[in-house]
């Protein structure tokens, strides 16, 4: 018998993310939980070492807020769009303060998370010959084989001491459901200290038994159930809504104006007290035009072995 | 330019559709962001239509029913063959060898195809701070072969990049384990390929209305001209079509 581990976004990041901590919300483009970013802003956060493959909106609204003095990363974009305005600020000219930043390519970023969540000490790939990235970041390390000589570069883990991410569905003691892009998010579970698990609809642990290729990341590591639907916005779920790129658009002009930012975070976040409100606060229309329409998977047999 | 101006297409639509025919025959290709999206989406529905896209947020065999604005769009997971954790995607498609053709876009690039997306101006306090690598250095080196698609400019074609994200043909020979490297370069201006010898870019193919003057003009080293240069054929109405209803409006833009 397993206890619940569901709890409220508001209690799942005051338990679990703490000033300084090293943490990954992640999910590449899709299962992004701006929920969770919008909470630790709230709350107040500080000092954090923010780690994603791709920073999106999520961190430069977080790094706009001041929560973060550090970002690992390796693409840093409004994907479709451009740039990430309020983390260009610090790095362009230090406004408000320095970021320190870690910066690696993405099969780079992959591999450091496998590490973490294998508990290797590194991870090899063939990649970063002849580019300048292991000369501005001294932790990719050239290295050869001991089997052959063949040259690699080596990466060191990523242990998150908290990762966050979202999952379509999930029961009361974690285990977690994702179908669509699927990124780095298991890796990332397993590699962290702690783990928060935020989720669309919470299902009975019979729903992940009758399909248990589907389940992303097990219960045994997840530390908290947050039931949070449309969490994702402007990310988005597959099969939930749909990835609200008006709103990737408009963060250009948002971003671009320090002003206009802190009023756009006293509006959206700190003027509000959960994500139901602002999942409110946007409204039916626009919700109605992220409607994702209907596509269904055949179902498969997994046979009686009694 | 003014000539260019008049005919019933941009230089970056001609950009595009030279890009796509540079698909012709091939069969597994990387999808960048930006304008090689377009350019693979397009080469789907005219040069390429057994082109299996590959998006590195995990997805082989993508049939996108819009233009994904982003490369991890909804669409490109409906009806595709597969969707991959990113490091597989990565380590066994990429890695292994069995990506054909990796598409890239870039801010510099210098006469060898090294290119640039990371800072201009010194890495440390950079005047401008680019995305970065993303999955572009890995491709560079990875790809069977690689195309780059950009603008050109003395600003993005310059004798020396600030920052090397992502190798060309370096100065030298490749290792055998990586990839043929950039075999490729599409502007607004002309399609460029590489000396098999020195691996240095050389001017193929001109789009028309473009002089060699006008690429002189847009570029930061005295640029080899093949002995054969062409002329780009224009856009068909078709091309146009496609790419201005089925993935224009709505979509990316193509300006």
């Amino acid at each position: 018998m397993t206890t619940s581990k569901v709890t409220s976004m508001h209690d799942a990041v005051a338990d679990l993310v703490r000033d300084g901590d090293t943490m990954a919300i992640e999910g590449f483009t899709h299962l992004i939980c701006f929920a969770a970013g919008h909470e630790i802003i709230r709350q107040g956060r500080r000092d954090l070492t923010l780690c994603r493959m791709t920073p999106d909106v999520i961190y430069d609204q977080m790094i706009g807020a001041g929560v973060a003095s550090k970002l690992v990363f390796s693409w840093l974009g409004n994907p479709g769009v451009g740039s990430l305005h309020a983390i260009r600020r610090r790095l362009e000219r230090a406004d408000p303060e320095p970021l320190e930043i870690e910066e690696y390519s993405h099969f780079g970023m992959v591999c450091r998370y496998v590490a973490g969540a294998s508990r290797l000490p590194f991870f090899p790939l063939r990649s970063y010959f002849e580019s300048d990235l292991p000369k501005a970041n001294p932790r990719i390390v050239r290295m050869e084989s001991p089997y052959d000589g063949e040259p690699v570069y080596a990466v060191p883990p990523l242990n998150p001491d908290v990762t966050i991410v979202h999952a379509q569905r999930a029961d009361a003691s974690g285990n977690a459901q994702i179908w669509g892009l699927l990124g780095c998010q298991k890796e990332a579970a397993f590699a962290a200290s702690r783990v928060i698990v935020v989720c669309e609809e919470l299902v009975g642990e019979a729903v992940v038994r009758r399909d248990p290729n589907r389940t992303a990341i097990p219960g045994i590591v997840v530390d908290a159930v947050v039931v949070e639907p449309r969490a994702c916005h402007p990310s988005y779920a597959q099969g939930y809504y749909d990835r609200d790129n008006t709103f990737y658009r408009d963060w250009d002009a948002v971003a671009r104006d320090p002003s206009v930012l802190e009023a756009w975070l006293g509006e959206w976040v700190y003027g509000l007290a959960s994500h139901a409100e602002y999942v409110e606060k946007l409204g039916a229309e626009r919700w109605a035009s992220l409607a994702a329409g209907e596509a269904w998977s055949d179902p498969v047999n997994y046979g009686e072995y009694a | 330019m003014s000539a260019a101006e008049e005919r019933p297409y941009t230089p970056t639509e001609m950009m595009i559709v030279a890009s796509a025919r540079q698909l012709a025959g091939e069969r597994i290709c990387f999808v960048g962001v930006g304008p090689p999206n377009i350019a693979c989406n397009l080469a789907k529905r005219t040069v390429s239509p057994d082109l299996e896209l590959v998006y590195e947020a995990g997805v082989f065999g993508s049939v996108p029913a819009r233009l994904p604005l982003s490369i991890g769009d909804p669409t490109l997971v409906t009806g595709s063959l597969q969707v991959t954790s990113m490091f597989e995607l990565f380590a066994y498609y990429l890695q292994a060898g069995r990506i054909d053709v990796g598409f890239l876009g870039a801010s510099q690039i210098d006469r060898f195809g090294n290119i640039n997306t990371t800072t201009i101006g010194e890495y440390a306090h950079p005047t401008v701070r680019l995305p970065g690598s993303g999955g572009a250095c890995e491709i560079a080196i990875n790809a069977r072969k690689v195309f780059v698609i950009m603008p050109q400019s003395k600003r993005s074609f310059v004798e020396r990049i600030d920052f090397v994200t992502s190798p060309g043909h370096l100065t030298g020979k490749r290792p055998a384990a990586w990839g043929a490297g950039p075999s490729a370069v599409i502007t607004g201006l002309g399609v460029y390929g590489f000396d098999d010898e020195t691996g240095e870019m050389e001017l193929a193919s001109l789009h028309p209305g473009v002089t060699l003057g006008d690429v002189r003009e847009a570029t930061g080293w005295e640029m080899r001209v093949a002995g054969d240069v062409r002329e780009t054929p224009p856009p068909s109405d078709e091309e146009l079509r496609l790419m201005r209803e089925e993935l224009g409006p709505g979509g990316a833009s193509t300006r």
